[in-house]
Order: C-alpha cells, then structure tokens, then sequence
C-alpha cells in the first residue's frame, strides 16, 4: 500500500468554508501496518491439526447433546408424576441442559474455526463518500418534480385538499367507530361502574370458602378477605347463578376485606359512624390507583399495602392514602349484623370501587 | 410372594419353639408396664406441677423477658403513643410464647422492626414453663395439638381435598405477604415476613392463631381449625413437590429473577463477546513457504 493518501479525492461540492484548508499531505507520514504476526496454527502443522481436531470434537459434541436431547425427551415422564433429578423436573433439566449445550457447542466451535484456522490477514479498505454521486441526486430530484409536475396536483389545489380530506377521513373516523364497538354494547352504559353486587342485607362471606361470618367469632386482629355471599349461590340462599364474563366482573368488583380493630382505634368519616359492627370495619379489596387487589395488611399499625406501588391506606382512620400514588381513600362497605348475628351490607358501597375514570366524580 | 411366605414360615415354626411363651409374656408384662408408668402417674403429676410450672415460668420471665414487657406482663409503652418497647401479654396465651420464645424469636436480641428466628435460648421445660405463666396472666389461645395441624389421620383421598382447599385458602390469605409459595417477602418499614418452608405446622398454627408482631390473626371465627389445617398441609405438600421447571433461585420471583438474568445472563453474554473480539495467541515465528 501506498504511504501518500492524495489519491483520495475530495468530495464535490465542498463549500464547507469552516474547516482548515486541506493539505496535500500528511505532515507526518503514515507508518503504514506493522508485519503481521502468524498464529500457530498458521506456522505449525501439529497446532492446525490440533485445532481441527478441537473443532470436529465440538461439532460431534453438538451431535450428540441433540441425540441426547431427543432421547430424554421421550424418557421422562411428565404431566403428574415428574421424574426428578435433585428435587428438579429431570425432563425440563435434561432438556435444557442438552439443548443449551447443542447450541453452544455449535457457535463455540464456529468462532473456534474463525480465530484458529480461516485465513488471518490484515485487510485494508478505503471509505468512500456516504452520498449518492451528484448525478444521481440531481436524476431523483427531477424526476420526483416531473411526477409532481404531470399529476398537477400543485396546480389543482382543489383535488390536492380533497385528496388530503379523503384518505384522514375515509381511514380515520371508520377505525375510531370500529374500536368504540370493541366495548360490548351494554359496557358503554358507564352509570355500571359505579354498582355491584353488593346490595342491601347481603351476607359478607369469607373468600373461596363461602361460609357466612359470625360477627361474635371475630377478634380483634384479624383479617378477613370477604366476597359477597351471592357469588357462592346455594339453594338456600336463592341468589342465581353466574356465569362467564359477569361472575368475574362481579367478583372483581365485589372483593372485600374485613378487619376488627379496638374501637377505640377507628376514627370515622362523618355520617359513617354508624358503618361498623363493634370495631369490625370492612373496604374494597380494589386498590383505587389501578386496581390491583390489597391484603397486605399490618394488624399493629392499621395499614393495608398495596404491592402494585405501594399506595398505603389507614384503615382506622377511613382507609385514607397515607402513601403512594393512590388518589382517593378505599371506599367503605356499610355493615350490620343481621338476627343470626352474621355479617351484612347495609348497602352497596356509596361510591365508585376501584381505580379513577373520566365521568366518576360526575356520578 | 413368595419370600412373603417363607418369612411367615419362620416366624411360625419360631413361635412353637419351646422359649416363645415365656417371650410372649414377658413382652406382654413389660407393655402393660410402661403404659402404666407413662399414663397413671403422669396425670396426677401433672396436675401437681401446674403451679410449680407457672412459678418457675414467673422466675424465668422476670429474668428475660420483664424488662420489656413488665413485671406483670402489662407492657412497657414509650413516650411515643401507640409504640412500646413491649406489648402486653395478657391474653396472648400459651400459644403466643411457644412461637415466640420456641422458634427463638423471643427474647429478642436487639429492638427493631423484625424479630428474626434464630437459636432458641431455652429449654423445652422452660418454654412450656413460661407458656403456663403467661397463660395465668389472662385466657388465650393455648399450644394446639398435633392432631390440630396434621393430616396424618385423614385418608389419601382427603388428604388431596385438604391439600387444594388449604392452597386456595393460602392464596387468598396469605400471599399477600408470604408470596406465592411461601418464599416470604418485605414488608414496610424495614421488616419483612418470613419464608413458611420448613417451618413446622405447630410454629404456622401458632401464628395464624396470634398473630406475631405485624401479622394479622387468623383465629378460629376468620378461618376454622380445619381451614388452617388445610393451609399446613398445603405448605407441606409445597415441600415435596418437585422443582419441575428447575431452579426457583429462592422463590422470590421478579426481583430475584431479573438480578440472576441481568447479572450472569448478560454478563456472560458481554464476557462471551469480549472473548471472541480478543486476540488469539501469535507467534513469532515466520510462515515456512512450501
């Protein structure tokens, strides 16, 4: 290679008035690349031979972990009963392990190959402008101007605007109706998220179990994760079954926990002293930031948290945001005792449950 | 089958033997005595030993546990409202000190937000010996009975019942802090709740009924005996299964998984590339031209 770079041309055009005026030469000259060094492999036939010998043992290695891999696929059994390698599933293990090393053993070798035996010499290579040539551009711009030109569109701004209108009208407003249908129809009616199912003289019942709560049985400190008793219908209690998409809304919205605190402790909210049964107080379960259900209750401080963000509410003092993101306290359920002494609704909860929406605080 | 058959054999031809009598009768004499030494003279001891028990539980408990929660066990408040160097321990019952003091977390080392478990410090006489004291203070839930937090009894098929009603119940009640299988977790202020593996179903019935420090109750008119049996046996059952989908890295979930993956998995990615961008060993030697 040559030591003077003068061949390289200056680019076209140049009117970059700002940089040094460009020299002729380099003032110190290029050294040029240092002599190359060979590998072993390169200079030794025993080091080659030793490298490929290395690099077909990985292939075959590669071979034998996908046979592998193959044959603990159709050994172990899964689904009930697992067979176990040190307390691990062995299928997921061996797997795993054989498919990981399959793949690994086959890039270990490539880049093996790469640096011991494909050819190793130093490569030099000239850069050249990053723009298209001068003629190239011109070519493209006149022909994008003759296309314009022959369209008349700049000429006609009647069909240029009308176009325009067509295509931001014509996509838009059908995909902004179709995605308002992706609501089903009786959702839209958003007066529904302000109700559930509670409703006057329900029973609170304890979550998955469905057992009523004796209100006499309750002490203080606990903590109870409560459902409404018409999500666990039986023919005694004559609420109707549920199903499908409106059993989960209602058992989303209708999540509860219920605790018992000294009485002495609760401050209520004005008009909610008449909300607890002797120190036993019940909220939404629903965190009123997004959502996420709360139980994560401290029976010595009142607090419940939510593991979402970490909105923490007072229970004793109207479950008020004492932390968190949370905007708004977790809305109170209003409970009694009925004449067997259990747990009840006085009404629905008296405010929206869960998180904010645009239209709550006009409901 | 067979080998069955033989064993049998034996035995029977051992049994006509001409000393088989006389083994019989002593095994038999030696039976009946034991259980009379264990049983007859057990109650009217125990019965004797209540008081002594409560006495020598006061000795210990003015000794190692007075100087924070009282002299009475009334509790000890600071100048703060509502925080004390000791709760009162009227009514906490026997159960509460058997967790308490049995798993070590009592007394505790150094005032803080969380009482670790860590060697426990007495006897097992003397944990039931300060149980019975604080007992006397005032009634509480006492030490449950095995037959309270086992399955033992129960058939293979109840057994299954159990374990999936106790798996749905902790998962409404109890993930919140435990995480979802048990791992524990961090709760406010520095504590954290502690992981429930290889916690023995006496320690977890215990807890449930009390509550220790932030732990909400769990008492017999939240969730029934029964209940909280079925939640032992659950956290049990989480002890045989196996890792199906390999290493759990703790059970922590996110937080533990993302650590592994951003600390090994891509630092043994950065350490992979840096070993193929790196130089291979040279040499000094020129290439021999053939």
């Amino acid at each position: 290679m040559s030591n003077d770079n003068s061949s390289i041309e200056p680019t076209s055009g140049g009117g970059d008035s700002h940089l040094p005026e460009r020299v002729e030469a380099d003032p110190i000259a290029d050294p040029g690349l240092p002599p190359h060094k060979w590998r072993p492999t390169d200079v030794d036939p025993k080091a080659e031979r030793r490298a490929e010998r290395q690099i077909a043992a990985m292939f075959i290695g590669a071979m034998v972990m996908a046979v592998l891999f193959v044959v603990s696929y159709f050994t172990f059994s899964v689904g009930d009963s697992w067979d176990t390698i040190g307390g691990l599933g062995a299928s997921t293990v061996t797997l795993g392990v054989t498919l990981g090393l399959t793949l690994l053993l086959i890039g270990t070798a490539i880049i093996h190959l790469a640096r011991k035996l494909m050819a190793d010499a130093e490569m030099v290579e000239m850069r050249h402008p990053a723009a298209s040539p001068q003629e190239d551009r011109d070519a493209t711009v006149a022909a994008l101007n003759a296309g314009l030109d022959e369209s008349g569109i700049g000429r006609r701004p009647l069909v240029r605007n009308t176009m325009f209108g067509a295509i931001g009208v014509g996509l838009g407003l059908p995909s902004v109706v179709l995605l308002r249908d992706l609501a089903p129809g009786d959702q839209l009616d958003i007066s529904k998220l302000a109700k559930t199912i509670w409703a006057p003289g329900m029973r609170l019942v304890r979550d998955v179990v469905g057992t009523p709560i004796l209100a006499s049985e309750i002490e203080v400190g606990d903590l109870i994760n409560g459902a409404p008793e018409a999500m666990f219908p039986t023919e005694e209690n004559g609420y109707p079954e549920l199903h499908g998409a409106q059993e989960q809304i209602d058992k989303a919205k209708g999540a509860i926990i219920i605790v018992r605190m000294d009485p002495d402790d609760i401050t209520p909210l004005k008009g909610r002293e008449k909300w607890t049964v002797d120190g036993i107080i019940c909220y939404s379960k629903i965190c009123t930031h997004v959502g996420c259900p709360i139980s994560l209750y401290e029976r010595t401080t009142h607090h419940v948290l939510c593991p979402c963000h970490q909105s923490t509410f007072d229970l004793a003092d109207h479950a008020k945001v004492i932390f968190g993101p949370a905007a708004r306290p977790l809305p109170q359920l209003p409970i009694a005792v009925d004449e067997e002494g259990y747990l009840v609704a006085q009404s629905d909860f008296t405010e929206p449950i869960g998180a904010s929406y645009w239209e709550r605080e006009k409901q | 089958m067979r080998l069955l058959n033989r064993t049998a054999g034996r035995l029977s031809r051992h049994r006509r033997g001409p000393l088989a009598g006389l083994a019989v009768l002593l095994l038999g004499l030696l039976i009946s005595g034991s259980l009379y030494t264990a049983f007859a003279p057990a109650q009217a001891q125990s019965q004797a030993s209540e008081t002594e028990k409560i006495a020598q539980g006061k000795e210990l408990f003015l000794a190692s546990c007075a100087f924070c929660h009282g002299k009475n066990g009334e509790g000890i408040p600071t100048v703060r409202p509502g925080y004390q160097i000791g709760p009162p321990l009227v009514g906490t019952g026997a159960a509460a000190v058997d967790f308490q003091v049995g798993t070590g977390r009592m007394p505790m080392a150094a005032p803080g937000q969380q009482a670790p478990r860590k060697a426990v410090a007495f006897s097992d006489d003397e944990v039931d010996a300060l149980a019975a004291y604080v007992a006397s203070l005032g009634p509480g839930p006492a030490i449950p009975n095995e037959s309270d937090y086992s399955i033992e009894g129960l058939s293979e098929e109840e057994r299954q019942e159990a374990i999936s009603r106790g798996g749905q119940i902790f998962l409404t009640n109890c993930t919140a802090c435990h995480n979802f299988n048990g791992a524990g977790g961090a709760m406010p202020r520095g504590g954290y709740a502690p992981t429930l593996h290889g916690v023995e179903g006496k320690y977890i019935y215990e807890a449930l009924l009390t509550g220790p420090q932030q732990m909400p109750t769990f008492s017999n008119g939240n969730l029934s005996p029964d209940e909280k049996r079925d939640v032992i046996a659950y956290l049990g059952s989480l002890e045989d299964a196996p890792e199906v989908a390999g290493f759990t890295l703790g059970g922590y979930g996110p937080v533990g998984e993302g650590l592994f993956v951003w600390v090994l998995g891509i630092g043994g990615l950065v350490g992979a590339a840096v070993w193929i961008a790196s130089h291979t060993t040279r040499t000094t030697k020129s290439k021999v031209e053939s």
